[in-house]
């Protein structure tokens, strides 16, 4: 038999189809984002309730107003201090005796927190506050008990925090990962719970 | 002297384009695997605000999905230019919100409805009042769960 060299298949117009197929997908799809604060709203509760009482020195005021501007203890601040003046609040363990916070590093004011546990931020927006500078508020917020729940988790088990909350929440992490990490999770977060409370929002 | 014999034809041979094929590949992949389809068509303007502190949102298979924002240019005449919530391609009131999560937490799977997560694609000039009247709607329903979705990036960035 004589050999024969198989004739080449043009190619030239696999482009084109490959091109087709891409435009396609261009338009029909989204890059999507999937991230963002994830929050707990509080349940509605009767009002014949009545709620608990907190001593003014473990709670953190901080309220914005419809032009953005933002009052942290009854004090004009600006955003960007925001974190450290929640962080110097939740961290201060000013408690003695029974409320006393042996693994605070704050500054032991007796004005302010006693413990992380009783310490509570509240947070107060105006009906016309902007979408972003609450989320920017929120999220320096949050920023805040990370810095000391990282601190935290660093000191105990030699890694972030966050790190491990992410991991603890992937559901492709394995279940004997997850079982080895819900300890330390919620060991750190009994350490530095997240109390976070908003009002409702005034209107005028 | 065979060696150094002129080629005969002295017209440039063709570019060879068979990788093209190849890159273009390359692309359609990449896209396929970074996007998803189109869920809903937005009929608001929809920047998310940016935050640094995320977590991931859980499987698409347990979250609502809440718009609202200006409406696109092209429906401010038919509809104003007030911030308006968008559900389902479809502008709603405030009272729409329990019903429509309502309704969607029925739609799932029964063993994830206590795992269900609203997230609010919330666009950041919105004043926080609409906000608050969905989360006030969504405490009525018992829909605890939110997420407040953004960009990732400096919050600081959110202020100019």
């Amino acid at each position: 038999m004589a050999r024969r060299s198989a004739p080449e298949v043009n190619a030239g117009s696999m482009a084109d189809i490959a091109f087709l197929l891409l435009i396609f997908f261009l338009v029909t799809t989204t890059i999507e984002t999937d991230a963002g604060l994830n929050r707990k709203l509080p349940p509605l509760e009767p009002p014949t309730e009545n709620p608990p009482v907190l001593r003014e020195k473990n709670i953190f005021e901080v309220v914005v107003n419809k032009n953005d501007q933002l009052l942290v203890e009854g004090q004009l601040a600006q955003l960007k201090d925001l974190r450290q003046l929640a962080v110097d609040f939740l961290d201060n363990g000013g408690g003695v005796g029974k409320e006393a916070c042996n693994y605070c590093k704050g500054r032991r004011d007796a004005t302010s927190s006693d413990n992380p546990e009783k310490a509570v931020i509240s947070l107060q927006n105006d009906r016309e506050t902007s979408y972003k500078t609450y989320i920017a508020v929120q999220n320096e917020l949050v920023a805040a008990y990370n810095v000391l729940r990282n601190r935290e988790s660093q000191r105990l088990y030699g890694q972030d925090f966050t790190e491990m909350y992410a991991a603890y929440n992937d559901p492709k992490t394995p279940s004997s990962l997850k079982d080895e990490l819900k300890p330390k999770v919620e060991a750190i977060q009994a350490l530095y719970p997240q109390k976070l409370s908003e009002a409702e929002p005034k209107s005028n | 002297m065979s060696k150094f014999k002129k080629k005969k034809g002295s017209e440039l041979p063709a570019i060879s384009t068979a990788s093209l094929p190849d890159i273009v590949f390359m692309l359609l992949f990449f896209f396929m695997t970074v996007t998803v389809m189109r869920e809903n068509t937005l009929l608001v303007k929809n920047a998310l605000p940016i935050a640094n502190q995320v977590q991931k949102l859980d499987k698409k298979d347990r979250v609502i999905y809440i718009y609202a924002g200006k409406p696109m240019q092209q429906y401010v005449k038919a509809y104003g230019g007030e911030a308006k919530i968008q559900l389902n391609d479809k502008f709603a009131n405030i009272s729409d919100v329990a019903p429509y999560v309502l309704a969607e937490i029925q739609s799932k799977r029964e063993e994830l409805r206590d795992l269900v997560t609203t997230a609010l694609k919330v666009d950041g000039e919105t004043n926080m009042g609409l906000v608050s009247d969905i989360k006030q709607e969504l405490r009525k329903v018992n829909a605890l769960k939110i997420n407040y979705t953004t960009r990732t990036g400096d919050a600081f960035n959110n202020l100019d």
